[in-house]
């Protein structure tokens, strides 16, 4: 890696040189970049780690938390030996094992998400160089954020502090990931474990990937700067002035929707056009202005399209519906895109006169253009979007109640509708009522529709049945009026230092991540649920992506949403929203600046170490419960690398493998006491590092129960145990069977029940255990003074 | 459709698919096989009642004559304890399916490894992944969803059946057990 960097830089170093014209000495040549390195710090042991600097890490980890795999196909078919019957303990031609093969996809699949990230990293970058020059500095937080890069710090060993310095980072994000990605060629590794080391390995990658998106766009675009109280934003189709030229942006490079609103701006014009978004790309614009509004995650698509709301569609990459082009075209709405990765067949107009396009988007009729210019791109969005609105009149493919009726009838009830559902939805029953009148079944299953459109395409009648649904359920589309905090970036350091000594001794239970898709089993309002849940009881609530938005579509009985009700900053009942998906980084960033800022831990390029310290200290749990792209993967992975347990919906299980403890394995739950050297049961926490729950209700017991760590003081593991048992209590029912594995000594036990689990402590043997000084790395172990 | 259809149209999983269980005396004559039955119970059932019986009742008699042990995967353990019925154990559906394919591992009593998991009431492509983690890696174990959708995964699985015709079999089953 080394000398990847020289090669960029050349720099050249010569100790003595005998020349004919003279002798020289100790001559350094630099051409190209110049590191200016001014971080104090001495490097730690794994600066730019490659594929296996971290294997042992990784296979410690591995051997409490075995994969369990869970097969989505018993067959490989990934080269033309294939198909190759994996059943019954074959072997593919290649030599591969079933294992082999699930954790081989595994990585494929976080491959592909450090490379989204990445490849979305690098292309912000290089267009806010190129506007902003290599030397504009990194500023994520005008007070309070001197660790600006904790993911960079740790893994690359470096502190960036230009837009200049994130270059080489991402060059090694790159590396590594053709790395990882030329290791799932048909045989290369052969053993699972090493796949999962490498799957590990992408995770990582992709934070840093991550982190150089946001801190780029935080620091040249002006979003807001780990501010607690960021401005809050609007939600929801309800809150759309639709008298208005509307302008709908999807997807997750921010940087066409912010030539949309340059242009607004320069133009004054900002009050006169609505513009909404939806998946990431919303959250990023309205961290650039706040005006701009959240319709909502993922799975708003088909139904904010089909409103006939949206006079304009501008998408950029990920997570847009492939056929955004065919149902913008059904509502006669232009669409623009602006991606390289993404170009829908259109063809490219990025060269041509602003005028000519507009011109042939209104008088021409033309679908769809590529535009490659975000500023061109946002002006001819916001141009089209006044001069058409007035024809169009937002009309869209919305049924009227009375068409719904005659369509239903048509129904046939081969129930293909509800076999394509992925959450097995009663379509085929509720229009069946409709058909008879009823439509209140139809309008129920709006709330845990996901909006993917299947039971569309699996219709033998061709009947619109994303269409029906929200025909039914048309007043809870256009009420639908929320808020949502803005996105605030990084948690600040003086943060930290407030709330690490609480989180790390156990009087904060936990730091509760909500990040990732919207595949929900049973719709938004989970989310919502669980945060507020969390949130009351005094947790670290954090918010991302799609699962920020679902936090927010969702009002108390005082008809507060979890933003309005509980405050932004990084403290005991917060509900902090960081931002988008690449905002992710500054989640596990904390985590990363509790070891290095509150403990003191050494950060540069020392992984491992800070690692074992989160792992065994800071109780901190990510759900994703509709995670759904290689991006969820690719962000769950780079938690488990740092000890960061990941719980996912009942539909996560189609990611091919778990990672669970065994609590009934007592060998497998021994640290080493830093203090003494000797090897210490701490009881399975976390027991599992990613686990699949099949309800909500059995999500958050398992939340609770993931939250404690070895590291525990007696008073903060009471207050972990009286979560988790109340949890249990309320929605399982009884005392939690095996409450007994985590109680070490009698000051663990929480006062208000404590005669219940004495009695739970006597029926179960048990024995009083050490609180030790937690690591799994031998290195750590104090040396005894002579 | 046709009777081994997977439920959920895409999810075909490959060459090795489930028996059927097209009456009654084949579960029968599987439980009475098996030396170490058990079962799974997700919280899909208690959505079911079907004119007057709902399926908890007919599990719980089920599991009571068929002396199996009853693991409760979710917070349907409720409903099991309001019926003074208490279950062997309760584990998260992924957890249970994990040590499924330990063979080592003796059960919850510590006597020996289970050789029948009966699987009812997860949800669909849940149950179906972890069948086929058991399918590929618990090659000691064997199979059966008591669900009125097919399986392919499992080793035995009834066919897509109406509410009607899997209340006949599941009652089937129960009386063939005896008393």
């Amino acid at each position: 890696m080394v000398n990847a960097l020289k090669r960029k830089g050349v720099n050249l170093s010569i100790k003595e040189l005998d020349s004919d014209i003279a002798h020289f000495r100790n001559i350094s040549i630099s051409i190209g970049s110049v590191h200016h390195d001014t971080w104090q710090e001495p490097t730690g042991p794994t600066p730019f780690p490659t594929l296996s600097t971290l294997r042992s890490w990784d296979h410690a980890l591995l051997a409490r938390y075995k994969p369990f795999y869970l097969p989505f196909c018993d067959l490989c078919c990934l080269c033309t030996y294939g198909k190759c019957d994996l059943t019954g303990q074959k072997r593919g031609a290649c030599g591969i094992t079933m294992a082999a093969q699930q954790s081989r996809i595994v990585l494929l699949a976080a491959c592909i998400g450090a490379a989204t990230h990445t490849s979305h990293a690098r292309e912000l970058l290089t267009g806010l160089i190129d506007r902003f020059g290599s030397d504009l500095p990194i500023n994520v937080g005008d007070v309070g954020v001197e660790v600006e890069a904790p993911v960079t710090r740790l893994v690359c060993g470096i502190r960036p502090q230009t837009l200049g310095d994130l270059e080489p980072v991402l060059d090694y994000c790159e590396s590594q990931i053709t790395q990882l990605l030329a290791v799932t060629h048909t045989g290369q590794e052969g053993n699972n474990i090493d796949f999962e080391s490498k799957v590990f390995h992408a995770g990582m990658i992709d934070h840093v990937g991550m982190e150089v998106a946001d801190i780029a766009q935080i620091s040249a675009l002006g979003f807001p700067k780990a501010e607690p109280e960021s401005p809050l934003a609007d939600l929801g189709l309800g809150t759309v002035d639709v008298k208005k030229p509307v302008i709908l942006v999807i997807g997750h490079n921010v940087t066409p929707s912010a030539g949309i609103i340059d242009y607004l701006r320069a133009e004054g014009i900002q009050s006169e056009v609505e513009v909404t978004g939806i998946c990431c790309t919303a959250l990023d614009v309205t961290r650039y202005s706040s005006r701009a509004k959240v319709i909502g995650p993922i799975s708003w698509q088909l139904r904010y399209i089909r409103s006939g709301v949206p006079d304009v569609i501008v998408i950029d990459e990920q997570c847009v519906r492939t056929d955004t082009l065919l149902e913008a075209a059904k509502v006669k709405s232009p669409l623009i895109a602006t991606s390289e990765k993404n170009c829908l067949g259109l063809p490219d107009r990025t060269h041509d006169n602003v005028g000519d396009i507009v011109k042939d988007f209104i008088d021409g009729g033309i679908p769809g253009a590529l535009i490659l210019d975000p500023e061109k791109a946002g002006e001819v969005a916001v141009r089209v979007a006044r001069s058409i609105a007035p024809r169009r009149k937002k009309q869209g493919t919305d049924i009227s109640k009375e068409e719904l009726g005659r369509l239903a009838k048509k129904c046939t009830q081969c129930m293909l509708c509800r076999r394509a559902c992925p959450n097995d939805l009663p379509i085929a029953q509720a229009i069946r009522a409709a058909a008879g009148g009823n439509l209140s079944l139809l309008d129920e299953l709006y709330d845990d529709c996901v909006g993917c459109g299947r039971c569309e395409s699996a219709c033998t009648q061709k009947l619109p049945v994303h269409s029906l649904i929200t025909a039914a359920a048309d007043q809870k589309t256009h009420s639908e009026s929320y808020c949502i905090r803005t996105g605030r970036g990084p948690i600040q350091d003086t943060e930290i230092r407030k709330v690490g000594g609480p989180i790390v001794l156990g009087e904060i239970p936990g730091i509760v991540a909500f990040v990732g898709c919207a595949n929900y089993p049973k719709g938004s309002r989970e989310v919502a649920e669980m945060c507020r849940e969390f949130a009351k009881r005094r947790y670290i609530v954090c918010t991302s992506g799609c699962s920020a938005m679902s936090a927010g579509m969702h009002r108390d009985e005082d008809g507060r949403t979890v933003y309005e009700q509980f405050s932004g900053a990084f403290e005991a009942g917060g509900v902090v929203n960081v931002g988008s998906c690449v905002s992710n980084a500054h989640i596990a960033g904390a985590a990363i600046k509790i070891a290095s800022i509150f403990a003191k831990r050494p950060l540069r390029g020392n992984y491992e170490e800070i690692a074992d310290y989160v792992y065994n200290r800071v109780g901190a749990v990510g759900v994703a419960w509709g995670a759904m792209s290689q991006k969820a993967a690719a962000i769950a992975a780079g938690f488990w690398r740092l000890g960061i347990p990941v719980v996912v919906g009942p539909h996560g299980t189609k990611y091919r493998r778990m990672l669970l403890g065994r609590s009934d394995k007592t060998e497998d739950w021994y640290v080493y006491d830093a203090r003494s050297g000797g090897k210490v049961f701490t009881g399975p926490v976390p027991e599992h590092l990613f686990f699949a729950a099949e309800t909500k209700e059995d999500a958050m017991v398992m939340v609770a129960k993931l939250t404690m760590r070895p590291n525990d003081t007696s008073k903060g593991r009471a207050n972990k145990l009286a979560n988790y048992i109340d949890l249990h209590k309320r929605f399982v029912g009884g005392i939690p069977p095996d409450v007994h594995l985590f109680v070490r000594n009698p000051a663990d036990i929480p006062l208000t029940m404590k005669d219940e689990v004495t009695l739970h402590l006597k029926d179960h043997d048990w024995k009083e255990q050490p609180i030790p000084d937690p690591t799994l790395l031998p290195r750590l172990i104090h040396k005894k003074r002579v | 459709m046709p009777l081994n259809e997977s439920w959920q149209t895409a999810e075909i999983p490959g060459p090795k698919k489930a028996s059927l269980i097209i009456k009654p005396d084949i579960a029968d004559a599987m439980i009475r096989r098996a030396k170490r039955p058990i079962m799974i119970v997700g919280h899909g059932i208690v959505e079911y009642d079907v004119e007057g019986l709902k399926l908890i009742d007919c599990l719980i008699e089920f599991a009571t004559k068929a002396h199996i042990p009853v693991v409760v995967t979710a917070s349907t353990n409720r409903e099991f304890l309001n019926r003074g019925f208490t279950p062997a154990a309760l584990m998260p559906a992924v957890d249970i399916g994990n040590r499924l394919t330990d063979p080592g591992w003796k059960g919850f009593d510590g006597k020996d490894a289970y050789d029948l998991a009966i699987f009812v009431g997860l949800p669909y492509y849940m149950e179906w992944t972890i069948l086929s983690g058991l399918k590929h890696f618990a090659p000691n174990l064997k199979t059966m969803t008591l669900d009125c959708v097919y399986q392919p995964n499992a080793s035995w699985s009834f066919p897509n059946s109406t509410i009607k015709d899997w209340v006949v079999n599941l009652k089937g089953i129960v009386d063939g057990l005896g008393d």
